[in-house]
């Protein structure tokens, strides 16, 4: 695993001293990651980056910056990391870069795309890279039994039986988990931490058969590689529950059809079959939600949801539009104002069954 | 008694003066500060609008002086004096003014300013206000000691004599009040006058402030501002009530000799056609017209296309002055101004100048400042309510290569901007004349014009941009590539590439390359050479050699200099283009690497360069 790691950062290299022995300016060829850039790939049904490209070369002064800074994380990641089997996050990587000079990073959010763009360029993910995100803390409840393999020797474990009330803590490297049975009927993906809870407390899990998964706001990878090994490999249907607003439509998008951002892992990341369960905006008329008002910034991130390619269905264009009219959003939260068991009894299976799950 | 009957025995009239009494914040009287601020731009205002009638350039003199718990502020001028009589009503009732009636630009228009300044003085001091004039050398000096009877908005005077002077001729007031002496940046008497002075460079100030130091801000120009004429009336935008009012009460007989001497910019042919399009015997006596006939002649008036108001009604700074002005006040690296034709709102001509400075000692990040003027008056207080602001925040610099945050509002930058408006009525938004309103016509010409003053800079700025690419490149070339080749030496645990050839490609250069080899007992040397430059490059390339040299080619032109050889080629080199030059040696020869002669060393990489 790690050579071939190690192996495409040097052809990363070679390219680019090749390059400079050739006398042709050094550079490199990048996918632009922009909303106009993304297609649908129909083999692997998920979004993946099109053809546009964008080159980076020593001709400015800021792609040479970048290229000089891409030359020192390749030797980061060779030297201190494959050579040594050692791993860092990506916050210390942007403080290992302090004493780069030149080559140092301004903020975190560039050496970021920066890692982005290297598992463009070479085609692995950071994990091969050992490079770890911050926190992960997403969390699974449901009848399913896994055996993960840590540091310290593999633990099995069931994910209702054996954890405690907050459920299984989701390693950053999801590669490390076997998944050994289940029981499970149906994969719930829930946005926020309350919903979650209630579920668990309305004992929803065990009556349906669910697992049920925290995603805590927009989805780290491992979650979304988690949700997708579930679909994938065991073949359950996966639904997702998220407030009614703009902003939650785009982590359900992330889960369904790939984030803009990390288009190149689309095919590890991406559950095309995932079914959008609510709140959807007709919930808010159908179920008379308590709402709040759509705010400008709100406005704003519905219509340009109008033009995103991954939006384009009859279905969100049909949502979309009456919220707009509507001017109003609801959280999932909003159905305890009628009462804390309604969306468990109610709305939930009879959503379910709209969707064909039960 | 009836309810009504009780109400009306206390209805009566309120004097002007009492008016303003109770609500002197209109006036610009609101804090102890700004009284003092507003009480001397009243003062110097007056003195530089009769200094400018009189043709006289103004010297003007202020003194501020602390008198126990109160400040007495001493303006004097050099102006040309007031006759006795008319002293007290100019000093200490209000609406009262040579001004009002007249269509032309001056500083004070209504005639409250200097009397609202006396109205203060009173009424924080309890005391009157003193002034001294003299008409001319030969002519003695009159002293008065005026209050306002504020019930009646009268003047009464306390005190009238005659009094020795040492001016020829002039007006001196002195008054006391309340007040606060700041001396911050701009919103102070200090910062006042100095914006007075960057539009008035004709003026010489003096001030003495209450500890005794004195500042002159000195002419920057010994010629009077070009004098503005009084106009009538221009048709463009004129109201109906107005208009009804002129034919009213006018003297004329037939209404296209009322047309034509009652509004500017109106010729006998174009009377004749407003008459036409209105459907008016040109004949009739205007006194008669109705108000229906009224209303279509105020639309023949927006059909025709009318001239321009004259320009002689106005006086602007003019551009050479205000460049003057701004370098006075800043250091600065680039300049531009622009001066509007004259335009029109509602019958009122008026002009906009803009002023823009750039760089030099100006702050780098943080706002740009605005500098307004109307009428050569400084505009210090309530920026965010004047339609110069307005325009400034409406222009999108960022087109104009300044930053704005967010797309509006002011620009970021180091830039100042002056703005000045000239006017025979400047529409301001309260009487204390601190902000001008959003009339559109207003806000349209001085868009244009900042966005005139605008373009220069993004022109300036553009060239500039040139020069610091080269800068830039030298930095890619000098810091950040030789670490890109070693860290890639590092990793692929290589020798160091050869950056040249790039280093070439990026700065448009002559790349002059140089290799040997042992070849059959000799050394054999090539040199390659490549253009990759946009230009043709016409040069020699010398190479000087220990030995003579076989096989040389193509052919080289030798001068033998004492014990070694010179050895040159004359090289052509259209864009883009290489060639390549050969010989051989003998191998204990000693070469000296190649030398171009004929081209700037900064465009060669590579060699060395005589």
């Amino acid at each position: 695993m790690s050579s071939l790691a190690q192996e495409k950062l040097l052809d990363l290299a070679r390219s680019l001293y090749r390059q400079f022995q050739e006398g042709i300016v050094p550079h490199i060829a990048l996918p632009s990651r922009t909303k106009n850039n993304i297609e649908y790939s129909s083999e692997e049904e998920v979004w993946v980056y099109g053809d546009q490209e964008t080159t980076r070369s020593v001709k400015t002064v800021r792609g040479a910056r970048t290229l000089l800074k891409t030359v020192h994380l390749a030797d980061l990641l060779i030297k201190e990391h494959l050579q040594n089997n050692r791993g860092s996050t990506l916050r210390e990587i942007y403080y290992i870069s302090e004493n780069w000079e030149l080559a140092k990073f301004h903020e975190q959010a560039e050496s970021d795309r920066l890692i982005e763009d290297l598992e463009i360029v070479t085609g692995l993910q950071r994990e091969e890279y050992h490079i770890r995100p911050e926190e992960d803390g997403a969390a699974i409840f449901g009848p399913l039994r896994i055996k993960e393999k840590t540091r310290r020797g593999a633990r099995e474990m069931h994910c209702q039986e054996d954890v405690g009330e907050a459920g299984y803590q989701i390693p950053f490297n999801v590669e490390s988990i076997e998944f050994k049975e289940h029981d499970a009927k149906m994969v719930i993906a829930i946005e926020t931490g309350g919903m979650y809870a209630r579920l668990i407390e309305n004992g929803f899990d065990r009556e349906f058969d669910a697992i049920l998964v925290h995603l805590k706001g927009q989805p780290a990878r491992s979650t979304r590689r988690l949700i997708r090994r579930l679909n994938a490999e065991l073949s359950i249907p996966v639904v997702v529950f998220t407030d009614g607003d703009p902003w939650s439509y785009r982590i359900f998008a992330s889960i369904a059809y790939g984030a803009i951002k990390s288009a190149h892992l689309s095919e590890h990341l991406v559950t095309p079959s995932a079914k959008f369960l609510g709140v959807q905006p007709s919930d808010i008329v159908d179920y008379n939600l308590s709402t709040d008002k759509l705010t400008d910034q709100d406005l704003h991130a519905l219509k340009s949801e109008l033009t995103d390619p991954r939006f384009n269905t009859p279905y969100w264009e049909k949502q979309i539009k009456f919220q707009i009219d509507l001017k109003r959003k609801a959280e999932q939260q909003a159905f305890a104002g009628k009462g804390l068991d309604y969306v468990t009894r109610t709305y939930l299976p009879k959503r379910l069954q709209e969707l064909g799950i039960i | 008694m009836e309810i009504a009957e009780e109400l009306a025995k206390q209805q009566k009239a309120i004097s002007v003066a009492e008016f303003f009494e109770k609500n002197r914040q209109i006036l610009g009287f609101d804090s102890a500060p700004r009284a003092l601020i507003t009480c001397v731009k009243e003062a110097v205002d007056n003195a530089l609008d009769a200094c400018e009638e009189a043709s006289i350039l103004p010297d003007i003199f202020v003194q501020i002086k602390r008198t126990g718990d109160l400040y007495q502020v001493v303006v004097e001028d050099n102006g040309p004096g007031i006759v006795p009589d008319e002293i007290p009503r100019v000093f200490a009732k209000l609406l009262y003014g040579s001004r009002f009636h007249t269509l032309r630009q001056s500083r004070g228009q209504q005639g409250i300013g200097i009397s609202a300044a006396v109205l203060y003085s009173q009424l924080t001091s309890g005391k009157p206000v003193k002034i001294i004039s003299k008409i001319g050398p030969g002519q003695p000096a009159r002293l008065c000691e005026v209050m306002i009877n504020t019930a009646k908005n009268e003047p009464e005077v306390l005190k009238e004599e005659t009094v020795d002077w040492d001016r020829p001729r002039g007006t001196r007031v002195e008054m006391e009040m309340e007040g606060s002496y700041v001396r911050s940046r701009r919103q102070s008497v200090y910062g006042s006058l100095k914006s007075v002075a960057i539009v008035n460079p004709h003026a010489r100030i003096t001030l003495v402030e209450p500890d005794g130091a004195t500042e002159v801000f000195e002419r920057a120009t010994e010629s009077l501002p070009k004098k503005a004429q009084a106009i009538q009336p221009h048709p463009e935008g004129i109201e109906l009530g107005e208009l009804i009012k002129l034919l009213r009460y006018t003297e004329r007989k037939k209404l296209k000799v009322f047309l034509k001497e009652t509004f500017s910019s109106i010729g006998t042919i174009t009377a004749q056609e407003i008459c036409k399009l209105s459907l008016l015997d040109p004949e009739r006596p205007p006194q008669g017209l109705g108000h229906e006939e009224a209303k279509r002649l105020l639309s023949a008036f927006k059909k025709i296309k009318v001239k321009s108001p004259p320009v002689d009604c106005l006086s602007p700074i003019g551009e050479e002055l205000i460049k003057a002005g701004l370098q006075k006040e800043y250091k600065l690296d680039f300049m531009a101004t622009a001066t509007r034709p004259v335009s029109v709102y509602s019958g009122n001509p008026f002009q906009i100048e803009v002023g823009l400075g750039y760089g030099g000692d100006l702050e780098k990040e943080g706002r740009v400042e605005i500098q307004r003027f109307a009428n050569r008056v400084p505009l210090v207080y309530q920026q965010g309510a004047c339609a110069i602001t307005h325009a400034v925040e409406s222009v999108p610099w960022k087109n104009y290569s300044l930053a704005q945050a967010g797309g509006g509002g002011v620009p970021l930058g180091p830039a100042v901007l002056l703005v000045h408006v000239a006017s025979t009525n400047i529409p301001f938004t309260s009487e204390s004349k601190d902000a001008i309103a959003d009339l559109p016509e207003i806000l349209e010409e001085i868009e244009l014009g900042l966005k005139e003053v605008g373009r220069r800079l993004r022109r300036y700025l553009a060239r500039q941009g040139a020069l610091s690419d080269r800068r830039e490149k030298e930095e890619i070339i000098r810091k950040i590539l030789p670490r890109m080749a070693r860290k890639l030496s590092d990793i692929l645990g290589i020798e160091e590439p050869d950056i040249g050839p790039v280093v070439a490609k990026i700065m448009g250069n002559l790349l002059v390359r140089q290799e040997s080899c042992q070849q059959d007992g000799l050394i054999s040397v090539r040199i390659e050479l490549e253009n990759h430059s946009d230009l043709k490059r016409a040069f020699k390339l010398h190479e000087v050699l220990s030995v003579e040299a076989v096989a040389v080619s193509p052919p080289a032109r030798v001068v033998p200099m004492g014990d070694a050889y010179d050895y040159h080629w004359k090289i052509t080199l259209g864009p883009g283009e290489r060639t390549s030059l050969d010989y051989r040696l003998l191998p204990d020869a000693t070469f000296s690497g190649p030398v171009v002669e004929g081209l700037d060393p900064d465009i060669v990489t590579g060699a060395r360069v005589i």
